[in-house]
């Protein structure tokens, strides 16, 4: 394999683990937004317990996936930093408004609680929306880069149809995400309250889907044909299938099993999305090889990426099994 | 305003708004596990009830400094994509290596803050230690980056690391992070026995933010003096401007405050000591030091504001070993401190934010021109979009708004009881 695409593959597997971890994150906030009827505030403390050492860790992802961008793609970092100027500015008033309203929340007043709050469930709604209208942007094809210079062809690629359904879609995933978790973590009223919630999620994010198909047949032929490729098919299938078994299981509560299928749903898709982007990191204009930084730097970022796990893994791990895997102390539930 | 200027003052705005967060999230760690392992040593309440309270200003100011990060990550290629394009591939590894100590450093505080109930104490103490290493570890990686943009050794991989600016850089980097929250700390504390506490709690987190603070200012100047000779001897350019020295001289005199006259390359109003300059800079009272004079004058930083930065830079360190000695001398006497030493110290306690942003300013404005030293102009190296002053209002207020919530929050935190300090064993 060269490595620009051993390199991408990891910042791929990268962004797959912000999605699956810290995107629950984001769902979480967006059913803090929407917490509704007798138990509202049950649902509340759930996401604020279920986030609260752990979301961190998941948002480092991001960061991981910008370095690796910027130090094995300069090219294309570069590039998309001009083309997606106010988007990216806008998912940075996002990602700021929203860890720091929901740390500040947990030590204010009530008063203040309550307006933080308010900050941390909108500014969850709208970060994943422009995270995934960025993601479109790469893909819809208007995003063009020639001569070194950024040129947009038409209306703002983040603006797309394809842009915005995708952001539609990364939001109803989030919210999914979020809410099989959250059931996984709950019991009695408040886990079927979160059941609901995830039904209600998947149905959207099918619904999506099938209005994201057809657009992207039209309007993103090159991703659509991506997709049906041989590299990219097998791959999808798996996600689709995934997302059915996860919409299963939830109706027969079957929780672990959804949480697991959900997970690998959505892996599935966004890993699907990569492989049919490639070469592409932006189409049409910039390919990995192309955007890639020399040689030496790729190997450095690879060799150094056992050590790094190597750390990573066992502390994520440990991190995961305290709060997540492990028996709660107290009889808390 | 043009696109560069703007550019620019975003930059600074987000740097120096990290900067503050990143420094807590270097020192504050340091005095938790201090209070927790005096704690798990002594069985002592007091030191538990410290060691929360400390976390969870922590959790506060290590939030804000960890998406504040997140944004100086994207800023670096919306602001500058032109030097990101090149710079990428050469600075990229030390924030790869950053990126796993950020990393190491988020998950162990997640594990530390809520893990108070769920680890055991040993377990809980060395989640802490996790803390403290990893936030100096990625403060001195990430230093690596800067020092390479002071001068450039290489375009390849591992160029960052061999940047011979890197280990004083990140010495005196990472030892103004320990002065600058050891006194912010002892500030609050101050104010506590200046309003009648003088119990335990008070007295304990006063010594230990002390401690902190004064052993890293004691050092400071020593490690200020390795710096300031590899400036002379690596970058004349920034020397004479924080110096305001601009004849090139043997024996040159130490310029000491004062306001320079760039039209007439003089120094108005400043404190002069003969050979002082030569002395510090090369370690010989007659050698010769480069003036601005001999420096192309497109070459040139802005001198007013590398030199005023430098002596407020170097005017609050030496304040805060004073005031370092002041309070150990009279505990060595065997006093308890007295209102005018509180006062003393709660006067202070911004001096040692004040002199870690002078510092990077000293920094930042003395390599100008240039974003890469001999390379690349900064000017070269801007984005062409032209939204960049709207972007400069828009994060200039929230940093404004956010900095202002979490003053008032730490406040009451600050003034807040100690919780548990009855009921922990």
């Amino acid at each position: 394999m060269r490595p620009e695409t051993a390199v991408a593959g990891v910042t791929l597997a990268a962004l797959v683990a912000y999605a699956v971890l810290a995107g629950a994150d984001f769902g979480g906030g967006v059913w803090d937004a929407l917490a509704r009827g007798p138990r509202r505030q049950a649902q509340r403390e759930a996401i604020a317990r279920a986030m609260g050492p752990v979301w961190e860790a998941n948002h480092v992802w991001l960061v991981f996936v910008i370095v690796l961008l910027f130090t094995a793609f300069p090219a294309a970092f570069a590039a998309l930093s001009v083309a997606l100027f106010l988007p990216f500015h806008l998912v940075l008033l996002g990602i700021i408004l929203r860890g720091a309203a929901f740390v500040f929340r947990a030590h204010s007043p009530r008063g203040a609680a309550l307006r933080w709050g308010a900050v941390f469930g909108a500014a969850s709604v709208f970060t994943p929306v422009l995270l995934g209208m960025c993601l479109g942007a790469v893909s819809a094809g208007t995003l063009r880069v020639i001569g070194g210079a950024v040129r947009i062809e038409g209306p703002a690629p983040w603006l797309a149809p394809v842009s915005l359904a995708m952001g539609a879609f990364a939001l109803a995933v989030c919210a999914y995400l979020a809410a099989v978790y959250l059931a996984n973590e709950t019991a009695g009223a408040l886990r079927e309250d979160f059941r609901a919630r995830a039904l209600a999620a998947g149905t959207a994010v099918v619904a999506l889907s099938v209005l994201l198909l057809p657009l992207l047949r039209a309007q993103a032929p090159h991703l659509w044909e991506g997709l049906l490729r041989p590299r990219a098919a097998p791959v999808v299938a798996v996600g689709v299938a995934a997302a059915l078994l996860s919409g299963w299981a939830l109706l027969r509560r079957r929780f672990r099993l959804a949480r697991a299928a959900t997970v690998v749903q959505t892996a599935c898709l966004l890993a699907g999305w990569g492989i049919a982007q490639h070469p592409y990191l932006v189409y049409p204009d910039l390919t990995l090889a192309g955007a890639a930084a020399p040689a030496a730097t790729l190997r450095f970022l690879l060799w150094s990426l056992p050590f790094g796990m190597a750390v990573l893994l066992p502390s994520l791990w440990y991190l995961f099994r305290v709060f997540k895997w492990g028996p709660a102390p107290g009889g808390e539930g | 305003m043009d696109t560069l200027t703007a550019a620019r003052a975003q930059m600074e705005v987000s740097l120096a708004f990290h900067m503050v967060f990143a420094a807590l999230g270097i020192g504050m760690p340091l005095l938790m596990v201090l209070a927790e392992g005096l704690w798990l040593r002594t069985g002592r309440a007091h030191y538990r009830a410290l060691a929360r309270k400390w976390a969870k200003a922590t959790a506060l100011t290590f939030a804000v400094g960890a998406v504040s990060g997140t944004a100086l990550s994207f800023e670096l290629g919306l602001l500058w994509p032109r030097f990101m394009a090149l710079a990428g591939p050469a600075i990229g590894p030390a924030f790869a290596l950053e990126g796993y100590a950020f990393f190491v450093e988020a998950i162990f505080l997640g594990l530390y803050l809520y893990g108070w109930e769920r680890l055991s104490p040993r377990a809980h103490w060395w989640a802490g230690v996790a803390v403290a290493a990893s936030g100096m570890a990625s403060g001195v990686l990430v230093v690596a980056a800067n020092a390479w943009m002071q001068g450039p050794a290489g375009m390849d991989p591992l160029a960052a690391f061999r940047s011979p600016a890197w280990p004083q850089m990140a010495l005196h980097s990472t030892l103004s992070c320990y002065v600058a929250t050891g006194f912010a700390a002892a500030g609050v504390y101050a104010a506590g026995m200046l309003r009648g506490r003088r119990d335990a709690y008070h007295r304990s987190a006063l010594t230990l933010a002390l401690a902190v603070g004064t052993v890293a200012a004691v050092l400071q100047p020593v490690s200020g003096d390795l710096s300031a000779r590899h400036v002379a001897r690596h970058q004349p350019a920034k020397l004479a401007a924080m110096e305001a020295h601009f004849r090139t001289e043997r024996g040159a005199a130490l310029v000491i405050g004062g306001i320079p006259d760039v039209e007439a390359g003089t120094v108005r109003g400043a404190l002069r000591v003969p050979k002082l300059l030569s002395l510090l800079a090369h370690g010989d009272p007659d050698a010769e030091v480069t003036g601005l004079e001999d420096i192309p004058a497109d070459e040139r930083p802005n001198v007013v504001i590398a030199h005023f930065a430098f002596q407020v830079m170097v005017g609050s360190g030496l304040a805060l070993v004073a005031l370092g000695a002041w309070f150990w001398l009279a505990r060595r006497r065997g006093r308890e401190p007295g209102r005018w030493l509180l006062r003393a110290l709660l006067a202070g306690s911004p001096l040692g934010f004040l002199a870690l942003q002078a510092g990077w300013i000293v920094t930042e404005v003395g390599r100008q021109p240039w974003v890469v030293r001999g390379v690349m102009r900064t000017r070269d190296g801007v984005t062409p979009v032209a939204e960049v002053p709207a972007t400069l209002i828009g994060f200039s207020l929230l940093y404004l708004a956010l900095g202002t919530a979490l003053a008032l929050l730490l406040r009451r935190l600050a003034t807040g009881a100690p919780e548990e300090a009855a009921d922990a064993p």
